[in-house]
């Protein structure tokens, strides 16, 4: 067998990033002493979902969800032919492989709790959907009214002898130690349908593939779309207030390049602009909650702790409002192309059978579906950025106590070493003296931000070891649009001549320049008629949508929220091109075909 | 009854008229753009040919390749020929003085094309091979096109086919108003790669459809889709020649197409809508997969269906992957395709 791509023993690490490997627990590194066996499997960059290298505690994101989907695949619905995920970190970035069952007797043997343990998930979909969503909200409202102590000099006397709390010390370490339970909790249920719901769209894309081979995905996805879905709720608020601030006639304080500080003191010295910031204070709960990014690392915040993105997508509106412009998502008009698409596709069939599976899956797949997108506010928006704040005020006592400057600085300690600093502090505090923590951890945090900055700068291979001849789990090309062709293609350089190859995610074709974003942060400069060229797009980039000619990503399959958004907006799209935030420079002209799938660079 | 006009003509005719015929008049009666023209029935080839030939036939060995060749090609000279009774003759004569009379044309052109009577596609198909003749004007032209396409019932492997399966069957002619064709070429109603029920394919080229189903040259290739009504891919094809008349010596002539020419869309987007249009009410009018040849008119710009036959690859395939409810099929999903028993 011969290696197409590295094997993850032979990955250098670049230089100024020596010694990353401590700051993150040994079961997620590659071990020499596992060689043989680590190598000769097959690792995929699951860029999807952490694009960026991993700060130290955000590696906790990657570890919840594992525990979670392997717990459902393998443990829970005994997927026949695969276990679970297992996940490594390689300079700060996360690979990942599935852990497949080859054995036809052990097969067989699964299937038989498989299909009643799925049957009655999907038999009971409405029921444990309901239950889900009871769960869910118990958790966000644990996280919300969780309480983080601070290290007093005297402990209260009501509390201590009177109510006989558990000292600040104990109470610091059990409400750090309950929010990562309920993080973990979150993310046990975040995969507790969404594979299904997955299951239920991949079989019908399949059957519309042997029925109509020339189908194209977004004719497919046009036949599920138009759903109501919690995802575009916080958008529609933003459209919302964006009417308001025309309505009130404050809309000439939202202009380009204003930022939202500078919009709000304005606001807040006029009656129609105090009466535009207390409609923005009723809507904010819970849905700036959203996430800036996909909700996997601590520095992507919450909408109501970083207003940029959401004061920037209203801007747009407003402009668009004034231009004469519709803004509501073309609802009807989805539903009904949905209908016509579907009806015509039906018609096409050579037999009542098939024409019954047909309406059959379909009926299936637009009732378990919207769950996928739904689920993605309540766990890794509302839920996921919760946590952070949370983990974020046990930084601010750590700082407090001269562990390290900033309250943040705690994302570059890693989930176990955090636990180890509150012993430190809470034996240093309760021992009259500071904790060895103040000495230990600034340099550390120093030293972990340069080894980040600079892995940020590093571009991870798209896979490492040894290229399988067929990929087995259904979910790893479904969700990464990862399969043994593409593999190759990434593999062979494919694009090296001018062009950029991935995935046609959403059809239609547009030329313009390049805007390359490779954090979300920057998303503010793009402008009207660029093209966006992005490590991947999070649904919370949707308000810039309305603004761009045509979308690329690096990574994606056809199940990634870019390619879902994309679809729903009619925008060209080309997604998991591998390379394309390396390939394309910002200003290049290029040709966005979303329909095969090829970017060209014009100049 | 000797000749039949297409407009009178039904699907019920095929043993008096052949399947083309048959085809081309039930399109006309539904009112697709069919150029007008008429049927020599069966009965003239009866009389004429078959009674002739008896003797002849009976003595071909199917089994001997190279004497079949040649007792092919004897029995095709001696039908090319053969006298037409003057009943006959009067009678073809007849269907092409209507003809002009009907389009208000003096010897208007035609093409004079076989329509076999077969128990089966595949002897059809070997019946009708090549007998196609184009540009024919006047009454002599079209006599002689008539006398060839009925020769050309006793090409070898026609010959050695009936022998080995037997069957009756026989010959009619389509004698059809020519189409002056700027673009042409061949129409499935549904994708023929890969079965694809959705898709309409659409080969094109310039002049006269010959060379696209002749496959003298590299056709421009459409693939259209019935639901999203848009082009999903384009291939443009080389188009070095193209059939055109030859209004000197008569019948047509291959030129060379003008090299800025040559890598042109020959259809715009319209006219592959247009097409892929009638192609569906083509389809569900007979109910099923067709296979069609077309042709847009030079001066006035309008499409005409020159042939329709059914699909008969994919429309007797079953592609979907049926199961037994959507739980077996998701199940399916997760097991990678692997049967769920």
């Amino acid at each position: 067998m011969s290696h197409e791509f590295p094997s993850p023993f032979d990955v250098e690490t670049p230089a100024g990033a020596e010694g990353w490997e401590e700051m993150y627990p040994y079961y997620l590194l590659f071990d020499p002493a596992r060689r043989e066996e680590e190598a000769n499997r097959f690792w995929f960059y699951n860029g999807m979902h952490f694009p960026e290298p991993m700060p130290a505690f955000d590696m906790i994101t990657a570890e919840s969800c594992y525990l979670s989907i392997g717990l459902y695949q393998g443990r829970v619905f005994s997927i026949p032919t695969v276990l679970g995920i297992e996940h490594r970190v390689v300079n700060g970035y996360v690979y990942i492989t599935s852990n497949e069952v080859s054995d036809p007797a052990e097969i067989e043997k699964r299937l038989e709790t498989f299909l009643p343990r799925i049957g009655y998930y999907y038999a009971n979909w409405d029921t444990l959907v309901a239950r889900w969503q009871v769960e869910v909200d118990a958790r966000i409202a644990e996280l919300t009214a969780l309480e983080i102590p601070r290290l007093a000099e005297l402990e209260d006397e009501q509390e201590l002898i009177h109510d006989h709390k558990l000292g600040s010390n104990y109470r610091l370490m059990a409400a750090y130690d309950q929010a990562i339970h309920l993080y973990n909790e979150l993310n046990q249920l975040h995969f507790e349908l969404l594979l299904l719901a997955y299951g239920a769209y991949l079989t019908f894309f399949q059957f519309c593939q042997s029925a109509f081979p020339d189908m194209g995905l977004q004719t497919m996805s046009q036949m599920i779309a138009g759903f109501d879905t919690t995802m575009m709720r916080p958008d529609d608020e933003l459209k919302a207030l964006a009417a308001k601030a025309i309505e009130l006639g404050v809309d000439g304080s939202f202009t380009e390049g204003r930022s939202a500080e500078e919009i709000l003191e304005e606001l807040w010295a006029s009656e129609p602009g105090r009466e535009w910031i207390a409609d923005l204070e009723a809507r904010k709960h819970p849905w700036f909650m959203m996430s800036t990014g996909d909700g996997f690392y601590h520095h992507h915040r919450a909408w109501a702790d970083d207003l940029r993105l959401p004061f920037t997508a209203m801007v747009g509106y407003i402009a668009q409002l004034r231009a004469g412009q519709e803004l509501d998502r073309p609802r009807e008009r989805l539903l009904a192309e949905r209908e016509r698409i579907a009806d015509e596709y039906r018609d096409l069939l050579a037999t009542d059978e098939e024409r019954t599976q047909f309406t059959e899956m379909l009926g299936l797949c637009r009732h378990v579906f919207p769950h996928a997108e739904s689920h993605k506010f309540f766990i890794e928006h509302w839920g996921t950025s919760l946590f952070f704040n949370a983990i974020r005020k046990v930084g601010a006592v750590l700082a407090e106590n001269g562990f390290f400057p900033e309250a943040d600085d705690i994302f570059y300690l890693n989930i176990h070493e955090v636990h180890e600093a509150l012993s430190d502090v809470g034996l240093a505090w309760a021992g009259g003296a500071p904790g060895r923590g103040t000495v230990y951890w600034p340099k550390r945090v120093e030293r972990r931000k340069e080894i980040l900055a600079t892995l940020a700068e590093w571009v991870p291979p798209p896979a490492l070891g040894v290229v399988p001849e067929v990929i087995n789990d259904p979910t790893v090309q479904l969700l990464w649009g990862v399969t043994a062709e593409r593999l190759r293609a990434w593999a062979s350089g494919a694009g090296d001549e001018g062009g950029v190859h991935g995935y046609a995610a959403s059809p239609g074709r547009a030329e313009g320049p390049a805007r390359v974003v490779r954090d979300v942060n920057e998303i503010g400069t793009v402008q009207q008629g660029e093209v966006l060229v992005c490590s991947v797009t999070a649904p919370s980039w949707a308000p810039v949508f309305p603004k761009i000619a045509a979308a690329v990503s690096d990574i994606g399959g056809m199940m990634s929220h870019a390619a879902i958004i994309a679809r729903e907006y009619g925008l060209p799209a080309v997604v998991g091109t591998g390379h394309a935030t390396k390939q394309i420079k910002t200003g290049d002209r290029v040709r966005v075909d979303g329909d095969t799938g090829i970017v060209t660079i014009l100049d | 009854m000797y000749v039949v006009p297409f407009h009178s003509l039904g699907l019920d005719d095929v043993t008096l008229v052949g399947g083309k015929c048959a085809h081309l008049g039930d399109l006309t009666q539904a009112g697709f753009p069919v150029p007008p023209g008429y049927a020599v029935t069966t009965m003239g080839f009866e009389e004429v040919v078959e009674g002739h030939l008896a003797d002849l036939l009976a003595s071909i060995d199917p089994d001997d390749v190279t004497a079949l060749e040649q007792k092919a090609e004897h029995v095709r000279t001696v039908v090319e020929a053969l006298d037409v009774p003057s009943e006959i003759a009067d009678a073809i004569a007849g269907g092409y003085e209507q003809l002009s009379a009907d389009l208000g044309l003096t010897e208007p052109p035609v093409a004079v094309r076989s329509s076999a009577v077969a128990e089966d596609a595949a002897d059809a198909s070997f019946a009708g091979m090549q007998s196609t003749y184009l540009w024919l004007r006047g009454v002599d032209e079209v006599l002689a096109g008539v006398r060839r396409c009925w020769a050309s019932y006793f090409n070898a492997e026609a010959l050695s086919y009936r022998a080995q399966h037997g069957g009756k069957s026989g010959m009619s002619v389509a004698v059809q108003y020519m189409v002056d064709a700027r673009v042409a070429g061949v129409m499935f109603t549904l994708n023929p790669v890969s079965g694809d029920p959705s898709s309409i394919a659409i080969d094109a080229s310039y002049g006269l459809g010959v060379t696209v189903v002749g496959g003298e040259v590299t056709p421009d290739s459409y693939l259209f889709s019935k639901v999203t009504r848009e082009l999903v891919r384009s291939e443009i094809g080389a188009k070095e020649v193209e059939c055109v008349a030859d209004h000197e010596q008569g019948g047509t002539v291959n030129r060379e197409v003008e090299e800025e020419r040559r890598m042109l869309p020959c259809l715009t987007p319209e006219e592959i809508t247009r097409l892929a249009d009638i192609g569906r009410s083509v389809e569900r009018h007979y109910g099923g997969p067709q296979d069609l040849e077309w042709a847009i008119d030079r001066a006035i710009d309008e499409i005409f269906l020159l042939q329709a036959r059914p699909e008969t690859v994919w429309s007797q395939k079953r592609r979907t992957v049926l199961a037994e409810s959507p739980l077996a099929a998701i199940a399916a999903t997760f097991m990678g395709g692997r049967p769920t028993r």
